[in-house]
């Protein structure tokens, strides 16, 4: 770490011995490189979409799955599948099935009388989106999370509420939502630090270069291409130190509004 | 009177209350049966294309059987067949040349001479299931998949072993010393989760530069020796559960803290084991950053760089690359089927305490 943040102040191309520049690398990233707060802006894009749609379509899913219905093990295996295979191959079939010739998608779009389907992975401005839509393929991960989340809620409460007159929509808004406030905020953690690591499936789907148009640019993938495609590796570790900055500032962010909604049994209420 | 009055009551509003909740239950399985199909397909569509020709991934959309159009022989050349209804009965015949206006000249394969003019649109092709399973066998041997396997294999389970035996030693330490700096210590350690991995892989990179161990299998396996905060926290959180009472019989017995954690912890804690190991199969098998960075020359590639090597090279031969990203998947899935029950548990240890 400490040899990392050593080099964010030189520049240094693995070949020559790093020279010392003190602070250029940052005024490069802060005012001359565009393309630093292009890849910035994608990556929050990204999570701005791909957080809380993650957020609740596991939250919902799991709650659906936590019912005694009829083959509840065959719908949680179905689920929680896609998030084991996540990686390389999905991201080589989702680009298939949202190729607008050839793939599955706008075909099938187009047979339930949407006339212009968007063109997804060609498309600058559908882009992200797609990608989201991919990583919300594999919302199994944080959705078992969630089941044994919800599973770990003691029935006593259920029928406390229940004998207090709750119906259903009060004992999941006072019971069910407060209880499972802790695991949202692990979730929320997770995927936050997640997705500004977002790396392999945009780089599989997009042949490592970002596009189309550099739409899909985010920021890791510009650190990598700056410390591995480029070798500069001192402004790739002030890029690296920007991350970690900005991780821990959400992170903290994300940690002092905690008390305002996560709900922990053994605290004392203030 | 009152008394039945009430029961009745009773009875029609539990028998509403039960019809509400099958009606609610109902409602939940057909949610979940359209979500489950909506998940499966993009698996389905995976098999399907792996076992297509070139000449089937042409049709548009794309079905999910791998249909074919079914041929037959008239002069020689293979023509398609369609059912076409001809004086109200219907037989199978050729289409041997287009014409303008959507027509097509069709022929009884039997007897070419007699030729019939219909609109091609209103007959029926027939088709027939074609599974191209030879796709596999190109699939794996246009590049050296059986290297890339080998790689793979040789990655995850040394760093597997480095994992489990630096993990278990340091989740030991942090579950049976004590001493106030060790607290402070493991917090540091946690806190390293939340770290950007690139922070660290600059300097790490040049060191293994420094030491000519870029393009070797090297740098995907020694860093695992060194212990990840993740897995120690999971072992560390197991081994908590263990009663001391048992290192105290085997201290009584003569046995030394390495001893203690060889022939007591390990052998307790051999759920939680597997649950890393199994974890970290998952993560080693499908990572895609670190054979990225450090693997250059293609006898060193894991499965994962090759399959997107392969796919940057010859991303036309759609089938082909669906053919080996099945190959790649299986594993997981396998895997995943085998140890359902762990996959489960080993959340429940790691998820919710955090």
């Amino acid at each position: 770490m400490i040899a990392s943040l050593y080099f964010s102040f030189t520049k240094y191309n693995i070949i020559d011995p790093p020279t010392w520049i003190g602070l250029r690398n940052y005024q490069r990233m802060l005012f001359e490189d565009p393309l630093f707060w292009h890849s910035l802006q994608r990556t929050l894009y990204y999570a701005a979409l791909a957080l809380p749609l993650g957020l609740l379509f596991g939250l919902f899913l799991a709650i659906l799955l936590n019912q005694k219905i009829p083959g509840v093990n065959l719908w949680r295996t179905a689920y929680f599948l896609p998030s084991v295979v996540a990686g390389v191959a999905v991201s080589l079939l989702f680009v298939r099935l949202f190729n607008p010739r050839v793939g599955l998608i706008n075909p099938f779009l187009m047979s339930i009388g949407i006339e212009n389907p968007p063109g997804w992975m060609n498309d600058p401005n559908w882009s992200i989106p797609t990608l989201v839509i991919m990583s919300l393929w594999g919302v199994g991960g944080g959705m078992i999370i969630y089941l044994a989340g919800l599973q770990g809620i003691p029935t006593a409460l259920y029928e406390a509420a229940k004998i207090d007159g709750a119906g259903t929509w009060h004992r999941f808004r006072h019971v069910t939502i407060p209880m499972i406030t802790p695991v949202i905020f692990y979730n929320l953690v997770m995927g936050l630090i997640g997705s500004f690591q977002y790396f392999t499936e945009v780089y599989v789907a997009t042949s490592g270069n970002g596009g189309p148009l550099r739409s899909t640019l985010v920021y890791n993938l510009y650190l990598y291409q700056n410390a591995f495609k480029y070798f500069e590796m001192g402004y790739a570790s002030s890029l690296a130190w920007f991350l970690l900055l900005l991780t821990l500032v959400a992170t903290l962010l994300v940690f002092r509004s905690s008390p305002f909604w996560v709900f922990y049994e053994g605290e004392v209420r203030k | 009177m009152m008394a039945t009055e009430t029961q009745h009551t009773q009875h029609k509003i539990k028998s509403s209350l039960k019809f509400q909740s099958f009606l609610g239950k109902a409602l939940t399985t057909l949610l979940l049966a359209l979500g489950a199909v909506l998940v499966i397909t993009p698996l389905l569509f995976m098999i399907s294309t792996s076992l297509k020709s070139r000449n089937q991934l042409r049709a548009s959309p794309p079905p999910l059987i791998p249909w074919a159009s079914t041929t037959a022989q008239v002069n020689g050349k293979d023509e398609p067949l369609f059912e076409v209804d001809l004086d109200d009965q219907t037989r199978e015949l050729a289409l041997i040349q287009n014409k303008p206006g959507g027509m097509g000249v069709f022929v009884d394969p039997a007897n070419p001479a007699a030729q019939y003019e219909l609109k091609i649109e209103e007959q029926t092709p027939v088709r027939h299931v074609e599974l191209h399973w030879e796709n596999y066998a190109e699939a794996l041997t246009s590049v050296p998949f059986d290297r890339y396997l080998l790689n793979t294999l040789i990655v995850v389970f040394a760093s597997m072993l480095g994992m489990l035996i630096s993990c278990s030693i340091v989740a030991y330490g942090f579950s049976r010393f004590r001493a106030r700096w060790l607290n402070i210590l493991f917090v540091l350690l946690l806190s390293t989760i939340m770290l950007p991995s690139q922070v660290t892989l600059i300097p790490i990179y040049i060191l293994f530069q420094k030491i000519g161990w870029v393009d070797t299998l090297l740098p995907l396996i020694i860093p695992a020796f060194f212990a990840n905060a993740y897995d120690v926290f999971l072992l560390r959180q197991f081994f908590m559960t263990i009663p001391l009472e048992l290192d105290d019989a085997a201290k009584i017995d003569g046995a030394n803290p390495f001893q203690t954690l060889l022939f007591i912890m390990l052998p307790q804690a051999r759920p939680a084991l597997v649950a890393v190991g199994i974890f970290h199969f998952l993560w080693a098998w499908n990572n895609f950053y670190e054979p990225l960075i450090y693997l250059h020359s293609r006898e060193n590639w894991t499965v994962a760089i090759g399959l997107q090597t392969f796919d940057a090279l010859y991303s036309v031969n759609t089938h082909l690359i669906m053919a080996a990203s099945v190959v790649m998947v299986i594993p997981p899935i396998l895997l995943f089927f085998f140890a359902q029950r762990i996959f489960t548990q080993g959340v429940v240890i790691s998820g919710v305490k955090g």
